[in-house]
């Protein structure tokens, strides 16, 4: 940076000095979108809706939260669509064992994303096969395995009460429940990031592999690990999604990973890894929920809707997410 | 070492594709009622090809180091819109074959302008444009229709002397006229050096942009050409995102079996052709050995799943842990 533009740097508050400009974009394009929703809808900005908005975009949140940890360390996991649809079909297939198997539905669910997050993790960490060949290879298997049961016999697919209640209910009147299970798992993904050895590690990771484990850094576990809780966070998202319907259906899962990377790279996590806060996953969860909003009360049909999702991403990524210039 | 052993050494991985190919086909051929007649082949060649030329698609851009997760969805694309523009007279079929190849270069163009001139990464960026490809063959085809010159479709897909099934003479043509001489040139060089090394084929001079731009276009022309064998084979234009990103894992799945390395710099599209081939031929497998079909899905992906940890062997030469690091 030249003497000129640090000068002009410093002049800024503290505040903004300190905050990533990716993320100070996204958060400037989620008031553009919601001046241009206004303008559609009078009610747009009335705090039910917003309330009811930010309930959607829980659901991208949690599994947003494990993509963006999975991408800090450089790598990806595309086999988001399957673990979600797997794990709220797991959670909801668990009833049919009685009582006592109803109350670990949601258990269930995640223990399923957790099991393909260990494999996607191995996978990367210990055969060190590219994250995106393992994990597209996983999210077949996935697949195949919900085809298998679905097609062998009917299986089960309402969602029990706990997790209708989890996904639609409201603890603290006017917060839906949802909201509050994205909120702590983001709180629990901030203190793992920002204050545990885990977090740093995460980091080290995806800005150099090789340096961090030439530092000590078990980093094969810490890989086998963030990929686990990409796949546990995934599962979540599907149980919370199953809920919300109210059941479980194939094929749930698929509109949700272009939107879970979208949303970790718009709020300024480098897709190279070491880069990236939550807050900024925040702002572009809500960014792209806001998104499609926009278009379903704009009653764009599904063709211009995948038009403009297409076209607002890359155009972002050419605002602030390109990789420096070489050489 | 004599000239053919580095040859052999070279083609290591498409000589294992296709030894991997032969002896799944002789199974199946085997193993088959009607044995092996000029129609279950014609039969496997049409399902064969369309991957086949998928993977090709997909191997040019691996070769650079890059991925194309955008293939299956141009795929879509140029399906739908021949379903509109390949139909008529012969000279208007003709034309509308054009166009469609047209479309496909353009949008591998789009492709490799955003990736190498924007600087995106190609995961993301292929993604978002797959999207924006998906959302034009919608409005190009909201509901499944439409048709095709039937006598250009007929042709195509039949055989030739009432033996040899035209669709592998048609994928032998186009290995012909764009893999070899891509392969051959400068331009085919660079990609190679660019995914071996791009720092070292930056210093010497290589038109790295330039490859890696050619690699792209040339993928989405590929891969219009698999959309219009699909168009031949099914006489409709449907626009369905099952379809699309179930060709684009499996022309990775058939890269990673015939021996193309994800890393990039290695690997030939012929050996991709042949592991599309060989990945096809397991789900004929399952049919003469009268598997659920339903299980047809999970085999695949354990197929895929085993074929890419083979890749892993590779750590036992590791002599250095942190050669683990690339």
């Amino acid at each position: 940076m030249s003497d000129a533009s640090m000068e002009r740097f410093h002049r800024l508050p503290k505040v903004l000095r300190r905050a990533d400009p990716a993320v100070l974009t996204a958060f400037a394009c989620i008031l553009v979108l919601l001046a241009f929703g206004s303008l559609y809808s009078a009610n747009f900005l009335s705090p039910e809706y917003l309330l009811q908005q930010l309930k959607v975009a829980s659901f991208l949140g949690v599994i947003a939260t494990g993509m963006m940890l999975v991408i800090l360390l450089g790598h990806i996991d595309l086999s988001v669509p399957w673990v979600v649809t797997g794990g709220a079909m797991m959670a909801c297939a668990v009833t049919a064992f009685g009582p006592v198997a109803t109350v670990l539905a949601i258990p269930a669910g995640i223990v399923f994303g957790l099991a393909v997050g260990v494999v996607n993790g191995f996978g990367v960490a210990y055969l060190r096969i590219p994250s995106m060949i393992v994990t597209l290879a996983t999210n077949a298997v996935a697949q195949g395995l919900m085809v298998v049961y679905t097609g062998g016999f009917s299986p089960r697919d309402t969602a029990t009460g706990a997790m209708r209640y989890v996904a639609t209910g409201a603890l603290v009147s006017g917060v839906p429940n949802a909201v509050i299970v994205w909120a702590l798992v983001g709180a629990g993904m901030v203190f793992l990031l920002t204050r545990m050895s885990f977090g740093r590690a995460v980091y080290a990771i995806g800005n150099r592999e090789r340096a961090a484990y030439l530092s000590g850094v078990g980093t094969r576990r810490v890989v086998l690990i963030a990929f686990a809780v990409s796949g546990a966070l995934s599962a979540l998202g599907g149980v919370l999604l199953a809920g919300y319907a109210s059941k479980a259906a194939q094929g749930m899962g698929d509109a949700y990973l272009l939107p879970a990377i979208a949303a970790v790279v718009l709020g300024g996590t480098s897709i190279l890894g070491g880069k990236g806060s939550y807050l900024g996953t925040v702002a572009g969860v809500i960014l792209i929920t806001l998104l499609q909003s926009i278009l379903s009360v704009m009653q764009m049909p599904e063709a211009g809707r995948q038009l403009i999702y297409g076209a607002v991403i890359i155009a972002m990524l050419l605002l602030y997410g390109r990789t420096p210039a070489e050489r | 070492m004599k000239d053919w052993r580095y040859w052999l050494a070279d083609q290591r991985g498409t000589l294992l594709a296709v030894a991997i190919f032969l002896v799944m086909f002789a199974t199946y051929v085997g193993n088959h009622p009607a044995g092996f007649t000029a129609n279950v082949v014609q039969t496997a060649a049409n399902k064969g090809v369309l991957l086949a030329f998928v993977a090709m698609a997909q191997t040019l851009v691996i070769i650079t180091a890059g991925i194309d997760l955008s293939v299956g969805m141009i795929l879509v694309l140029t399906n739908c819109l021949a379903s509109w523009i390949v139909v008529g007279t012969g000279m208007h079929a003709a034309a509308g074959v054009l166009g469609v190849l047209a479309a496909g270069l353009l949008c591998g163009a789009i492709n490799g302008a955003i990736v190498i001139y924007g600087r995106l990464q190609p995961i993301v960026a292929t993604i978002a444009t797959g999207a924006l490809y998906f959302g034009i063959a919608l409005m190009l085809r909201p509901f499944p229709g439409g048709s095709v010159h039937e006598g250009l479709a007929d042709a195509l897909t039949g055989r030739i002397f009432g033996v040899i099934p035209a669709s592998l003479v048609a994928l032998a043509a186009v290995i012909l006229l764009i893999w070899v001489p891509f392969r051959r040139s400068q331009i085919g060089r660079t990609a190679y050096a660019a995914g071996s090394s791009e720092t070292a084929a930056y210093m010497s001079g290589l038109p790295i942009r330039r490859a890696k731009f050619v690699a792209y276009t040339l993928a989405g022309l590929l891969a219009a050409v698999g959309g219009l064998f699909l168009t031949f084979f099914t006489y409709t234009g449907e626009a369905a995102y099952a379809s699309g990103s179930a060709y684009t894992l499996f022309s990775i799945a058939a890269v990673v079996l015939g021996g193309v390395s994800l890393y990039g710099g290695s690997g030939s599209a012929v050996g991709a052709v042949f592991g599309a081939l060989a990945f096809r031929t397991i789900g004929d497998l399952l049919f003469v050995f009268d598997f659920e079909p339903l299980w047809q899905p999970l085999f695949q992906g354990v197929v895929l799943l085993l074929a890419v940890s083979l890749g892993a062997l590779g750590l036992f030469r590791v002599r250095n842990r942190l050669e683990w690091f690339r």
